[in-house]
């Protein structure tokens, strides 16, 4: 039997070697057999017409916040499946769980992933769930480019997601530092993969900050001054301001090292007078931007979450504004702490080190403001509060340590140990995670009318929490014994046996804790706790004054706001029928139309991305010419609007028991 | 049964093993500083731990307070205070305290930055040593001895050292976290840094910087051995070791791990030509003599 060799060329180029391992071949057959399950189920219920006009063409933030939730869990599942094999591999000296090769794969897809397609969707999900609601807005400032932003933010993933079946994945960590990430030693489309889908999903994110920017300072309700918005919408503006100026540094990195890897450039190669270090700045002018980018919205979800449950409003309110400001700005000042072994001589490492310490200060106030907000009140341990107590002790560690790494010479001997895996996965856990979970049990039940069970998701936090600190409490420990970050495995009698055993043993327990979430989310939809009120935790601020879920038009009639936690003041003064509507108060509201252009948009990204991946400059065209016409057809033929009539908003707020008689 | 307990009781030993040895065992390769420059980063170490440490209860402590104190349950008598939002004095303290504990760790911090960006000039002149981090091995050659070793080598005790780190290779990171913290190895760079061992003893060295997948195994022994025994040794190397010749050196550029091995000399194209990268003039010790 003879094969034609273009075939056996493709094939060999579509599945090397290191793609066909028996537990790849596993999740292949897995995920296709899900699939066809998937299809055959959306068939026989006759539901693709409900998931093409519902979702998949959607242009409501309420929805795209959802489908943003969504995803981020599944990305959640991967990085952590990631996470428990890099921890099975490390239980032992001499493991060989996995070979040296997809070892280094799974690193680099734990992080990217983790930061890329889980905490950054997580944000947009709770931006997109809250934000307009608390701002008092219908929708925010772009829906049709939201819309795009998720679209390009899935393809990216998915384009990350299938290397590890076709082609290869990256295999240079999440920083992907050239040379090392260039074709001298690392040939194939692994890296290919990297740049493309991160450029992709970077094209939605800057969208995304754009997009917030324009609504939290263009869409407020009347009477709703900046001065008078949540913080969670202040972290979002500064959030989207950050976004802005970070990832330009980040697209040129990815930029020039593309043209290195498939033009033969030679901008960060080892040879031809590259410059790798260039990347390194460029990599860290972006990155350390981005892991404020990340913890603001945490910040922002905790400043919602301790008033209500404390009931009382947030302790220094301006404050907090002005910290989250200085923390915006001082961030653009410290990526070089990144590499202080780089050789910048001790004039600029001193001042980096400076710089860094400086954003401990507002840090510090945020810290000591929610404990204070705390002080004087009444304090209700609901889990999102729960994951907010566990924030607190956990995060200052990460913090602290933070500090510590920030102290120059000190830094020497942390730089890339298990002491510094442990610090950013304390502040990125122990912040990011459990804010985003905080926001998300918190905000549940607006974007789905139900509640999520509070026994199981006590559980779940306890498992989650007592897992992370015996994961990485013993790897500050680690890194004091020299062990370094990225090693496939170490050799026995460096005494590092038994800290990487109990670290192995926390990383299960957390798992089990992911999994009791997945369970509580599961059973919840089963037996779901219906949510009537709108304001299931007493809250303070205008998307509790909404039914649950929020109608499409979310607002029946705009409200006019007079005070910070405006509706917690309507709730004291009895005002709470303010927000009923009647036959006179009520108006025909306009609202974009959904439309198909921004998953064809995305789908164009995604073939000319293929294209570029491999190297078949043909497809890549043909997406780019995909990429204009999306454009074109949005910009001259895709520009309606649809009118929610007035009969229709007083039948919906009726059967929701919002029209005053 | 009989499984359980072959699996529960090891488990138990590692738990107490792991938490009897935390901070005091040599394991602890940082806690056991064997020149000035570990132990002048490792008093930093001790010195910011305790700063911060003292904030970390600080803040647990008022948490925990807060927390048992104004639980929402019935028949609690503690205050309830429902506008309270503002309090100047506490809001300047919470801003002061932060400054006031990054400023004792601060000072050190710059002081031994520069501190150890110099060669103390009242010590002897440095002995140099030239790294070159290759993939999956390590080149130190000694520009004054005129030897070379691979995967290990020798330093006098009680004189400073100066190695030039390069790389003919990805990014590393050169760490023996005994005599010193690290400095990253760079391709068409030269970078300096100064380590000192003040006592004698064989210390484990690593590369700290992920640069492929054997990137795990490149690690090297540093022996601190007195100076005549240094002298007697490399003048061994230069009687009797084999010389390093241009196919060893393209042999040594292949991906591969190899042994411990020493030469009697070495070719000059093997490291850069002059220092590119003593970035601030005059601070750093400036080589006099190369191959």
């Amino acid at each position: 039997m003879t094969m034609n060799p273009w075939i056996t060329h493709l094939m060999k180029r579509l599945f090397p070697p290191q793609v066909l391992l028996p537990d790849i071949i596993g999740i292949d057959i897995g995920l296709t057999v899900a699939a066809i399950a998937a299809i055959v189920f959306l068939t026989k219920t006759k539901r693709w017409g409900w998931l093409w006009r519902e979702w998949i063409t959607t242009v409501d933030h309420k929805k795209i916040g959802i489908m943003y939730l969504l995803a981020a869990l599944v990305m959640l599942f991967r990085g952590g499946v990631d996470a428990l094999m890099i921890r099975t591999q490390l239980i032992a000296p001499h493991q060989h769980f996995m070979s040296a090769q997809q070892y280094d794969e799974v690193f680099t897809t734990h992080g990217t992933v983790m930061i890329f397609f889980m905490a950054m969707p997580m944000v947009f999900a709770l931006f997109n769930v809250a934000v307009p609601l608390m701002i008092g807005a219908r929708d925010v400032a772009f829906p049709r480019l939201n819309a795009i932003s998720f679209w390009l933010f899935a393809f990216g993933a998915i384009l990350l997601n299938i290397s590890f079946s076709i082609g290869g994945s990256p295999d240079a960590g999440w920083m992907s530092y050239p040379p090392y990430s260039e074709l001298m030693f690392n040939p194939g489309v692994g890296e290919n993969y990297f740049l493309l889908s991160l450029q992709v999903a970077g094209i939605g994110t800057i969208a995304t900050g754009i997009n917030f920017l324009v609504t939290v300072l263009r869409l407020r309700a009347p009477g709703m001054t900046l001065t008078r918005i949540p913080i969670f919408a202040w972290s979002a503006l500064i959030t989207s301001s950050l976004i802005l100026f970070a990832f330009p540094p980040l697209t040129v990195a990815l930029g020039l090292t593309m043209l290195d890897r498939i033009f033969g450039a030679s901008f960060f190669t080892l040879g031809h007078q590259g410059m790798p270090m260039m990347y390194a700045n460029l990599f860290w002018i972006f990155g350390h931007p981005e892991v404020y980018i990340l913890i603001m919205p945490a910040f922002g979800v905790f400043s919602e979450v301790v008033p209500t449950f404390s009931k009382k409003p947030l302790f220094g309110y301006e404050a907090m504004v002005v910290s989250l400001l200085a923390i915006s700005i001082l961030s653009y000042g410290t990526w070089v702490h990144h590499f202080f072994e780089m050789g910048a001589g001790p004039g600029v490492n001193s001042f980096f080190g400076l710089s860094t310490m400086l954003i401990a200060i507002p840090t510090g106030v945020k810290m000591f403001n929610w404990i204070f907000t705390m002080w004087g009140g009444r304090i209700r341990v609901s889990v999102p509060m729960l994951w907010q107590l566990g924030f607190i002790p956990t995060f200052v560690v990460g913090g602290a340590t933070g500090v510590m790494l920030a102290a120059v010479p000190a830094d020497y001997q942390y730089h890339n140990s298990y002491f510094l895996i442990a610090h950013f996965h304390n502040v990125i856990l122990g912040g990011t995670v459990f804010g985003v979970l905080s926001g998300m049990y918190y905000w549940w039940p607006k974007m789905f009318g139900w509640k999520l069970n509070e026994r199981q998701g006590v559980w779940a936090f306890v498992f989650f929490v007592v897992g992370f600190w015996l994961t990485f409490m013993p790897q500050y420990f680690l890194g004091f014994q020299g062990m370094t970050r990225r090693m496939s495995t170490y050799p026995p009698g460096l005494g590092w046996t038994a800290l990487n055993f109990w670290s192995t043993i926390g990383a299960y327990v957390m798992g089990v804790g992911f999994l009791i979430m997945v369970y509580n989310i599961i059973w919840s939809r089963i037996h779901p706790d219906w949510d009537t009120t709108g304001d299931p935790w007493d809250g303070r601020t205008m998307e509790w004054s909404l039914p649950s879920p929020a109608p499409e038009y979310n607002f029946a009639r705009i409200p006019h706001v007079h005070s910070r936690d405006e509706w917690w003041e309507m709730k004291q003064e009895g005002r709470t029928d303010e927000v009923k509507i009647s036959e006179e108060t009520v108006h025909a509201i306009h609202m974009p139309r959904n439309t198909p252009m921004p998953v064809l948009l995305a789908l164009a990204f995604f073939v000319g991305s293929i294209g570029m991946v491999f190297e078949w400059f043909w497809l890549a065209i043909l997406g780019g010419l995909g990429v204009v016409a999306a454009l074109t057809y949005g910009s001259f033929a895709d520009y309606s609007e649809k009118e929610i009539s007035r009969d229709t908003i007083l039948h919906t707020e009726a059967q929701l028991g919002r029209v005053e008689s | 049964m009989i499984l359980k307990r072959r699996l529960i009781q090891p488990m138990l030993l590692a738990l107490m093993l792991g938490l009897a040895v935390s901070g005091c065992g040599s394991d602890y390769t940082v806690f056991h500083p064997a020149g000035p420059v570990a132990q002048s980063e490792l008093n930093l170490i001790v010195l910011s731990t305790v700063v911060v440490g003292i904030i970390i209860l600080l803040i647990w402590a008022l948490w925990a307070y807060v927390l048992i104190r104004f639980r929402d349950k019935p028949g609690n008598k503690a205050p309830y205070w429902p506008t309270w939002r503002h309090h100047r004095l506490l809001e300047v303290l919470v801003f002061i305290f932060p400054v006031v504990a990054l400023v004792i760790i601060a000072i050190p911090t710059i002081r031994k930055t520069y501190a150890l960006a110099h060669i103390p000039s009242a010590k002897r002149p440095p002995l140099v040593i030239d790294v070159t981090s290759l993939d999956y091995k390590w080149l130190f050659e000694y520009p004054q001895e005129h030897v070379a070793t691979v995967n290990y080598f020798y330093m006098p005790v009680g004189r400073p050292v100066l190695f030039e780190l390069t790389a003919h290779s990805p990014f590393g990171a050169f760490w023996v976290p005994n005599l010193g913290g690290m400095e990253y190895t760079m391709p068409n760079r030269v970078l300096p840094l100064w380590l000192e061992a003040t006592r004698t003893g064989i210390f484990d060295g690593r590369n700290a910087n992920f640069s492929g997948k054997d990137f795990w195994r490149m690690s090297f022994k540093a022996h601190a051995v007195p100076e005549s025994q240094f002298q007697s040794w490399a003048q061994g190397l230069r009687q009797h070791a084999p010389r390093l010749t241009d196919a060893d050196w393209q042999k040594l550029q292949q991906f591969t791990v190899v042994r411990a091995s020493s030469y009697s000399s070495y070719p000059s194209n093997t490291f850069p030509e002059r220092p590119t990268e003593f970035t601030v003039h005059g601070l750093y010790y400036t080589p006099t003599h190369k191959p």
